[in-house]
């Protein structure tokens, strides 16, 4: 008996979501970001949406067209334009919220989510502006003396990153299965097992579904990172990540992408854009 | 060394920051920065471990500004296994700083006093507080200019020594070797462990380093000049870096 189908569509997936919700977005900068799921986002009326990014140009679609609430970020970037103009429009703007952390800090955030503890200890943020920031952001004694012996305290006091629990989680694999198997064929997996293991609802889109059978031949092992335990849809979208970087399909579309970087500075390219690009 | 133009010299005093490193991870940002440390390890620290600016260890000293150069790769490193290496410790970063004080603490996120919408959004904390925390930091500033080199930064991304020194045995691992700029190389190798001026580069006085500081530095009596590029150090940066992309980052005065 093979597992059920968990196929289902872009507008499907945005109708298992709501305004308000907290969404993390896989992928990392301008590479192998889930834009068909985001641009369906766009078109939708989903609002005030708190999204926990990697940043790139999910982040700065989603706020260009108001959807976003918050922006729980490390940085937000093109890669090849080193700061998303959307991103930093809106943040000058003062027209999102943001959530400041290192980029270690989210990892340890998603992976906290990931095990179900409500914190992991880490030193990162110590001495920095972060605490002052985020003034929701803790920091707890080790119950456990200090390896170390020194003249300093015997117990040291670390920051308590908490869980950064996800209503859903979106992530883009080069190959998967129908049943939520999924494959990344680049060189790196970024994050995105621990998106679907933080989040209540999981969603990934593939480059292309194939049988369960041909994973193994497709890749090395180590490449069938998600699991079908980790995933509750599965879109088929060929181009899905696109103008973002997804090797080996595809590398970045840079044409695209700096057509859209410059269309922050003029609303009239931008309303071309987004009616070529996100609506059509 | 009649040769040597004012981006050599920042390229050696790149270099420089890793002397005595052994058998870290050389984690230099920026194309200057990157020539500075596969000089480095094409010299006198031929232990250093280099990435291709992505997810691979790679051995030779790939070419700055070369599309496709060769790669002789030694190892694996996605984003995730980085912080196995930052909180480990064995790691050595040069970032570009927005803003660095008096005390080395060092912005990169934003400039404004409003966190929920600052004046100039620029990178956010990226790795800042990890690595600083973490392991030695250097920083590289292009442009020495009392914009950069501020009384207060607007927000603490990096961790200074008067932050570092409140504390105590949490931060051990802290340490900032160097701040190489275009005029100079600073350190904080004084008592007090705030900013000295260690060197100018030729041609440098040190009323133009102080000039171009926003705060005061501490400037020995016996401030040195920056050394120059030996000829085996030009001719390695000439295959480093073959299309001279070093000489646009920092002109000749």
């Amino acid at each position: 008996m093979p597992p059920r189908d968990k196929r289902m569509t872009e507008d499907e997936v945005v109708s298992q979501l709501e305004s308000g919700m907290t969404i993390g977005i896989g992928g990392w900068g301008s590479r192998r970001k889930p834009m068909s799921m985001v641009r369906a986002i766009a078109r939708s009326s989903l609002t005030d949406l708190t999204l926990v990014s990697y940043g790139g140009p999910d982040v700065g679609l989603l706020c260009a067209l108001g959807k976003v609430k918050k922006v729980v970020y490390s940085f937000v970037s093109l890669d090849s334009i080193p700061l998303e103009p959307h991103f930093r429009k809106a943040r000058e703007a003062g027209a999102v919220e943001v959530e400041e952390y290192d980029e270690g800090m989210l990892l340890l955030g998603l992976q906290a989510a990931a095990w179900r503890v409500p914190f992991l200890p880490t030193r990162v943020g110590l001495g920095t502006d972060l605490l002052a920031l985020n003034p929701d952001l803790r920091t707890v004694q080790s119950p456990y003396p200090d390896p170390v012996p020194d003249e300093f305290e015997e117990y040291e006091e670390l920051i308590a990153m908490p869980a950064l629990r996800l209503d859903a989680a979106l992530v883009h694999m080069n190959r998967g299965d129908a049943h939520g198997n999924g494959q990344y064929l680049g060189v790196d997996p970024y994050f995105d097992d621990l998106y679907l293991c933080a989040a209540e609802r999981r969603f990934m889109s593939v480059e292309q579904v194939v049988p369960t059978d041909d994973l193994a031949s497709l890749g090395p092992l180590q490449t069938l990172r998600v699991n079908r335990l980790m995933v509750d849809g599965v879109v088929e979208a060929p181009g899905g990540a696109a103008f973002t970087a997804c090797p080996p399909d595809y590398e970045r579309d840079e044409e695209l992408q700096a057509r859209y970087a410059a269309a922050a500075r003029d609303d009239d390219a931008w309303a071309a854009f987004v009616a070529e690009w996100v609506q059509g | 060394m009649a040769d040597a133009r004012r981006a050599d010299v920042c390229a050696v005093a790149l270099a420089e920051v890793f002397r005595g490193d052994g058998e870290i991870l050389a984690n230099p940002i920026g194309n200057l920065p990157m020539i500075g440390g596969r000089l480095a390890r094409e010299s006198f620290e031929p232990d250093l471990v280099m990435t291709d600016g992505e997810a691979l260890l790679v051995q030779n000293p790939m070419p700055v500004g070369v599309d496709d150069p060769p790669k002789v790769i030694e190892a694996w490193n996605p984003y995730r296994a980085m912080f196995d290496i930052v909180w480990s410790g064995r790691r050595h970063i040069v970032m570009g700083p927005v803003q660095l004080d008096r005390r080395g603490n060092a912005n990169i996120a934003w400039i404004g006093d409003d966190a929920q919408r600052p004046k100039v959004q620029m990178l956010g904390f990226r790795g800042g507080p990890g690595n600083t925390i973490s392991h030695a930091t250097s920083y590289w500033v292009p442009n020495h200019s009392p914009r950069v080199f501020v009384e207060k930064v607007d927000v603490v991304v990096g961790v200074g020594y008067d932050r570092a020194a409140e504390l105590g045995s949490v931060a051990r691992d802290h340490a900032i070797p160097a701040v190489v700029t275009n005029l100079a190389v600073l350190d904080f190798d004084n008592d007090e462990r705030s900013m000295r001026l260690r060197s100018v580069h030729p041609g440098v006085t040190v009323d133009d380093v102080v000039a171009a500081t926003g705060f005061a530095l501490d400037v020995p009596d016996d401030v040195g000049e920056s050394r120059l590029p030996t000829d085996a150090e030009l001719a390695l940066l000439d295959q480093i870096d073959p299309s001279g992309l070093r000489f646009g980052e920092v002109p000749d005065p």
